[in-house]
Formats: structure tokens, sequence, C-alpha cells
């Protein structure tokens, strides 16, 4: 049945790689060696991800405003963004006199590296995945709340009363809506039994987890959306940094490529944020598929795995951006309430929902 | 003359000066028990216009203008004092709160000091300025520039007579050592200028907040004593310069009064289309600034996109966008472009058929409401003793719109509703400007084929001399009662022209509507509040 997906499946290559490479060097070497070849892909992905995105967020927003957005800088404005982050990098990084240095300087690193392991753990192409083991939900949840410390320690040790406010109200948000969000995924793990990555995106061979899942599915998708939505500290939850009362929240003092670090794990929280969403409700790199219909599925089998990865994950990324771009944003004591007396009982109710549920043999 | 028998009823002693607007001249002994009674009996004069600080040459003193919000009766208070060493008067401020904020006015450029007042601090100029800039007397030249910088006091002065009949001042703290004190501003994205807030928080919560005004003051109203007349009219679009036209409508008027010029017919209607204009482009701005304050970006651009037409219309007639220096003593400057017009109507079917969107996309929303409604509370009894005129008086149910109960220009000729809410919150505060941009609409409606012909302008003589005497005129601009005070003796220029600012009032209410609110609330009770800087500092 699967036979042209095995066609583009990347897991041969990958194996034949590797035992070409231990033929002529010893294993260590050549597990180190394929190890700096991943990292730098998966970093240069990140930054010209970032750099997709950022245009897309200007084109799209611009679209929103009855706007053109970036128009000057090459066609269509497209090396705007390559010129903003050239410059950028050739900013100064200013050193606060009275800011405690050692934290200062951390803390950007801390919110890049969760956002580069996080990052790692996407399902590209079938056989793609980079960090996959058996409980790589759970890995994913984990390192995402590392940021929350980068976040937490940036706006401690600038040592401003702004930066202070935006750190404390991101601390709250984001421990907050991990618990609706790490729920909204319990119930996906609970419909798909099992933790893993790519075993996820497996069992979604004979349909899309937010179709095989129904109802339930439906719920914790959406609570994953708005909970997704908050955890990448977008509006309208982006009063961490909310430029019309703390001017830019916990990141006001820092410049140059240290903002910029900030600034791309916003962008790139973004994108993993939907590509999570892409991956556990609607089937990572697995294309659409019926169960049933063959023919159908054999055309849709035509389509790369990471066409329909990105298409997907882009299709919610365009989704936040719209939400972004349109709604006010709320403020602190709504925000906690929204969390802690509604979403949080309604993904209680729905982890039970799906469970019993799937003991039951109601889903698809 | 009923505002004659009643205060010489209430106060036998007191004098009157005719000319120009009716004053009632008592003695600064005599003055609190006046005001008192002026406050509290019978038709209560219970808003206080504005304070006007004067210095005639050998006496110092201030002018209080009192309307009644029930029968909108006012009248005019002087009270002088010889004393120029140490010059001192009762302060009203228990009476209106408004009287704390404009006594610091008056004491920051006359040196009188308001006994009982809690914050007689400087104002606008610097804590360490020296002399009292609006004295006749001042120095020009004992301020050098300073390069050092501010230090605010957290104290601040009230001087009260105590039991033994001197001078005492008790040092009134304004924020204590503990408080986690917040700069919002000068420079700051959602001040809408240089005003800085020192916020103190407990939390997330405003504690007090301490407007810090000043940082563009440029001494406007000293500027125009050196002025003629005609010239003092560019000075009225750099206030409120979202009201620029509506400002310089109530100088115009003043001066007019003075000298009896009657306008033509033709620029009356002119004027009125044009001031409705300015308030359509400021409202639209208001609801652009206000949804960006409150973090929905896109609608900022419906704001602004439909706040153009509005501009481009008057680039036409005038030539300016934001300075128009459009009215003259007399009428206006040229006359209405040939597609004023057409532009104008075709404007209004453009804006009417658009506005839904606005509602759609901001109003509607559930996360606009709950930022709004039941927010930022301002009473009635608040509102009138703070003296916030404008939407925000009439989103508490202050029904206080100058064009409906002193009308002018073609106010009395066309029928429009004076738009009053009573839910006090920053959401009705909101729908009111909303509402008053259909109104604004079905008042330019009215009068815009009725335009007369004729001249838009009369001959004044070369050089204006306005007869001896106090003038007044206002006028209901985009943010509320806009009023200019002319004192002349008769020569060229003014001895003393002063505006009542608008936006003054509004700042001095943000402490008391923000406490026990969040800091957002703050940003958005400020958008709702709709203050413009250089209008505070004048």
């Amino acid at each position: 049945m699967n036979g042209f997906l095995d066609y583009y499946n990347f897991k041969p290559v990958a194996e034949w790689i590797h035992s070409s490479l231990c033929g002529v060097m010893p294993e260590g070497l050549a597990l180190f060696l394929e190890g700096l070849v991943v990292a730098v892909v998966i970093i240069l992905l990140y930054a010209i991800l970032a750099i997709a995105l950022i245009y897309m967020e200007r084109k799209v927003c611009a679209f929103f405003q009855c706007r053109l957005g970036p128009m000057r800088v090459g066609k269509w404005g497209l090396l705007q963004v390559f010129a903003d982050v050239f410059k950028i990098l050739i900013k100064e990084i200013i050193k606060l006199k009275n800011s405690d240095h050692f934290l200062y300087e951390l803390a950007p690193y801390l919110v890049i590296l969760a956002s580069i392991l996080t990052f790692s753990c996407l399902p590209w192409h079938n056989g793609m995945g980079i960090i996959d083991f058996n409980i790589g939900i759970f890995f994913v949840l984990a390192v995402s709340s590392i940021e929350v410390v980068g976040i937490l320690l940036a706006g401690w040790s600038s040592n401003s009363k702004y930066t202070l406010i935006g750190a404390m109200r991101s601390g709250a948000m984001m421990i907050s809506y991990e618990l609706s969000l790490g729920m909204a995924m319990l119930a996906m793990v609970a419909l798909s039994g099992t933790m893993s990555i790519s075993g996820i995106v497996e069992s979604q061979a004979d349909g899309w987890n937010i179709f095989k899942g129904h109802i339930p599915a439906w719920i914790a998708f959406i609570v994953y959306l708005i909970a997704g939505n908050a955890e990448a500290n977008r509006g309208p939850f982006d009063l961490a940094e909310a430029e019309q009362e703390l001017t830019a929240g916990y990141h006001t003092e820092y410049s140059g490529m240290h903002f910029g670090f900030f600034y791309l794990a916003e962008y790139l929280n973004l994108f993993i944020v939907s590509g999570i969403a892409a991956t556990v409700f609607l089937g990572g790199w697995m294309p659409l598929h019926i169960a049933g219909l063959d023919a159908f599925n054999q055309v849709m089998d035509y389509i790369p795995g990471v066409v329909w990865f990105f298409g997907k994950a882009f299709l919610i990324v365009f989704l936040l951006m719209w939400i972004k771009w349109t709604f006010p944003r709320l403020r602190i004591d709504q925000i906690l309430t929204l969390e802690w007396k509604y979403l949080i009982p309604i993904c209680l109710f729905n982890l039970l929902l799906m469970v019993v549920l799937k003991v039951y043999g109601l889903v698809f | 003359m009923d505002i004659k028998d009643r205060i010489l009823k209430l106060q036998p002693e007191a004098t009157f000066e005719e000319q120009g607007d009716l004053i009632a001249v008592v003695a600064p002994g005599k003055f609190r028990a006046l005001m008192e009674a002026l406050r509290n009996e019978g038709d209560k004069m219970d808003y206080l216009r504005e304070i006007m600080g004067l210095d005639n040459g050998t006496e110092l003193g201030a002018v209080y203008y009192l309307e009644s919000t029930a029968t909108y009766e006012q009248i005019a208070v002087k009270t002088m004092t010889p004393d120029r060493e140490n010059p001192m008067l009762p302060s009203v401020c228990d009476l209106w709160k408004t009287a704390e904020i404009k006594e610091r006015e008056v004491y920051d450029f006359f040196g009188i000091r308001f006994l009982n007042n809690p914050d007689m601090r400087r104002i606008f100029l610097r804590e360490d300025w020296k002399g009292y800039p609006l004295r006749k007397d001042y120095d020009m030249n004992s301020n050098p520039l300073n390069m050092e910088n501010e230090v605010n006091a957290d104290e601040g002065d009230e001087f009260v007579i105590d039991s033994y009949g001197s001078v005492e001042d008790l040092k009134n703290k304004i924020f204590d050592r503990n408080d986690f004190v917040v700069n919002i501003g000068p420079q700051h994205p959602s001040t809408h200028g240089v005003l800085r807030l020192r916020t103190s928080l407990e939390g997330e919560m405003v504690k007090k907040i301490d407007p810090v005004c000043g940082y563009i003051h440029r001494g406007i109203e000293k500027m125009a004593e050196s002025m003629t007349y005609p010239q003092t009219l560019a000075m009225t679009d750099r206030l409120d310069y979202l009201s620029a036209n509506q400002n310089r409508h109530a100088l115009c008027m003043c001066i007019e009064k003075a000298c009896g010029i009657e306008i033509p017919e033709r620029a009356k209607y002119i004027r009125t289309i044009i001031d409705e204009l300015q308030r359509i482009d400021s409202h639209l701005l208001y609801y652009s600034c206000l949804v960006m304050d409150m973090g929905g970006l896109t609608p900022f651009f419906y704001g602004f996109r439909d706040r153009e037409m509005v501009l481009d219309i008057l680039e036409d007639t005038t030539g300016g966008r934001l300075i128009q220096n459009y009215y003259v003593i007399g009428g206006v400057q040229a006359d209405l472009h040939p597609e004023f017009q057409t532009k104008v109507k075709a404007f209004i079917k453009h804006l009417r058929g658009i506005i839904h969107e606005y509602h759609e996309i901001f109003t509607g929303n559930v996360i606009a409401r709950e930022r709004l409604i039941k927010v930022g509370m301002l009473s009635r009894e608040d509102a009138i003793s703070l003296g916030t005129t404008g939407g925000t008086g009439r989103a508490s149910g202050w029904h206080n719109d100058v064009r409906k109960h002193h009308p002018y220009g073609m106010y009395d000729q066309v029928d429009f509703k004076e738009i009053v809410y009573d839910g006090c919150d920053s959401f009705d505060r909101y729908m009111v400007r909303m509402d008053e941009i259909m109104e604004s609409m079905n008042i330019i409606e009215q009068l815009i084929d009725r335009i007369p012909e004729g001249d838009y302008k009369v001959k004044t003589k070369p050089i204006i001399k306005l007869p001896a005497g106090t003038y007044s005129a206002s006028v209901e601009t985009s943010r509320g009662e806009f009023m200019a005070i002319i004192v002349s003796d008769g020569g060229k220029s003014p001895v003393r022209l002063h505006f009542r600012s608008t936006g003054l009032p509004l700042v001095h209410a943000l402490d008391t509507v923000c406490r026990g609110n969040k800091i957002a609330d703050l940003i958005a009770i400020g958008g709702t509040l709709d203050y413009v800087i250089p209008d505070i500092d004048r």
C-alpha cells in the first residue's frame, strides 16, 4: 500500500551514508561527523526559516492592514529581511553598567537553546526526524520550558523595572499555559498510543489524528492553538513584551545580536508551535490519507513528505498570524483567568473523554 | 442682572468689571466664603471651567470661571492681592478637584501660593526655576540654559496657616521610600506625547499616578504678550494639533467679540464645517490610537486610511495638513476649494459605508469589550469636579457640549444630538467618540449644500486693537471645552492671553480613574481619556 511513500523514505539513505562512512573510519568518528553535519544543517535551517517567517509576517500583516509591506529592497522586498539580519549582526552589543553581567549575557543563549532543541524534534520528512526516541513529546515539552528560565533571567538581570514586570508576566503566563499545552498533547498521545514523534506520525497513516479523534481532538486542537500562541508569546498574549505598556518587556535592554536571539526565538517558536501542531494533529509529514480510498491515497503519496510538513506548519503559522493581527491584547489577570478557570478544566475533561472513547473504541 | 444680584446677595462688598465679560471682584478675605456659597447654594456652580492667573502690574490674583451643570449659567469671579512678595490666596481645591492642578499652574507662573492645596509644586517648569515668568516684573535672563538633570521631589508642599497665624509648610509625601515607582514616559509609546507619569505600583496594580508635565512647554501665553493679535493666532494650531481649527475658532471669536466684528454668513458656515471635519479627523485618530494602545495593530490602519481623506480635503482648502492657519480675524484666510463640497460629500458617503468595519474588528471583539467595559470608572460627580469636559465627561452622563448649550458658529441652526452615555467606563468613552463621528457627518450634511455665496472674510483694520477689558470665548474642540481668555488694556497686544487646556484636567483625572486598575488598564484608560500633550504644555 505504501509503495510510493517508501520511495521518499530517507531512512535507507541515512543508513547507507552511515554504513559507507563506517567503512572508511571508526564508528565513533563517523557518528561525530554526522552529528556535526546535522547540527550545521539544523542551524542553517533555523536561520533560513527565521528569515522566511519574518518576511511572511511582514507581508501577512501588511496585507491585513491595507498596506504592501516591504517593497523597496529587492523584488517585493525579498531582500529586506537579509538586510535587516545583516544590520542586526553588525550592531553593537551594549553592556549595561548595573546589570548582572553573567546572567544578562546567558539569558539569550538559554532562550535560543531551548528553541533549537525543540526545533530539532520536528519530523521533517519520512525518516528525517533528528531527535526521535520513545518519549519524544515529553522531551519537547521539557526542553521548551527552558525558555521561561531565559526570559526570567533576562528580565531580572537587566535591572530595569520594565523588564522585571515583563519577565514576571511572562513567567506567570508561560508556566500556566504549559499545563494546558501538555494536557492537550496528552489527549493526543492517548489517542496515538505512543509518545514517540515518529510513532505518532506513523499512527496517522490511515487518517490524521484530528479526524480520527473527532470531538476531543478538535477540542484539544483549539486549546493547543490558544496555549501554543501563549507559549510563543505572541498577540493577543504578547503582554510580556507589550510595547504599549512595557516598551519591549523583558528584552528592553538588549541590543544587537543578543536582542536578535530573542527575536529569532520568538519567530521560530511560532514555527515550532505550528510544527508540533502539524505533527500531533495533522499527521506531520504524512500525506492526507482516507482509509479505503487507495487511489486517492496513492495520488497524495506523490507529494513528498517535506512539502506536506511545511505546508501544514505554515498553514498554522498563517492562522496564528491572522489571530495576532486581528485581536487586541489581553490583560494579565484575564490571561490567567482564561487558563486556570477555563482551559485547564476543559483539558482535564477532554483527556478523560479521549481516554473513554479510546477504551471503548469509539475513535476511528 | 440676576448674576449680579446673586453675587451681591452673597457678598455685598463685591464690585463688578463689565468691560467684556462680567466679572465679580472680591477681596481675598471674602473670596473663599463667596466661592463656597456659589458652589453649594442655589444653582450650584459645580463646574470650575478655568482659573486664570493674572498680574496687572500692581496686584497679583486669579480669575475663576464657573458654570452650573444644571442651568449652564456662567459666572466669573476675580480676586487680587496686593502682596507681591508673598502672595497668598485660599485654595478652592476642596470645592472643585480640578483646582488642585490649575492652582499649581497659577503658582508656577505667578508664584501665588494657595493655602491648603495639598500639592503646591511647580507643574510645568523645573523645580529649581528662579522667579515666576508670567509676572510683569520677571527678568527674562534669570534662568540661563540649565544642563543639570532635574530631580523630582517626592514631597509636595502644602501651605497652611497654623494656630498661631503663621504659614507652615506641611511636606506631603507623594511617594513613599518603599514604593515601586515606574516612570511611564516622557519617552514612551503610549503616553501620546512627552508626558511623564510617575506611577507607583503594587505588583501590576496602580497605586498612585503623579503626572509630570512641561517637557514641551513653549510659553505660548508669555510669547503672546509680545505679539499683535493676528500674530497670536499662529499659536493656537500648535496647542492641541488635532483640534487646530477649533482652537483657532475660539481665539478668533474672542477677538471678534471684543472688537465687535460681525463675520459673514459664509465664513460661519465654512468654520462650522471645517470644525466638524477636524472633529472627525481627531476621533478617527482617537480610534486608531486607542486600539493601538490595546495591542490591536490592524484597526490602527483603518483609522489612518480614512483620516487621510479628511486631511486631503483640508489640505485642498487650507494648504496645510496639521498646522493649517486657516481662520483669521473676520472670517477665513481663503475661499473653499472648488471641489470641496463634492469631496466632502464623497468622503461622508465613504465613511458611512465603511464605519461598520471599525465596529466589527474592535467594538464587538470580546477581548476589547473585556478590556473596556466596567474599567476605569469616572463617576459623574468626579467628572464634573475634575472638569473633564468633552467626550470623557459625556461618557459619565454629564451634558457638557458647548455646541449645544452655548452655541456658536452655525450650531444653533443645525439639528444634532449631544452624545451622552452614562456607563462612566472606558467603553462608553470610546462609544461617545464613535457616535460623534456619525453626528459630525450629520452636521456637515446639513450645512454642505447650504453654504451661502458672499464674502468669506470682512476687511479688518491693519492694526487690531482690543478695547480694554477681559474677553473670553469657548468652543467644543475634539476633546472638550477650549477657552480663550484675553485681558486687554486697549493696546495692540494682549496683557494676558490664556487658554483653557482641554487635556490638563484629563491628565489630572488619570490618578482618580486608574487607582486600583492594572498597568494595562492605565494605558487603555489613557487612550480613552484622549489627551494631547502640546495642549497641556502650552
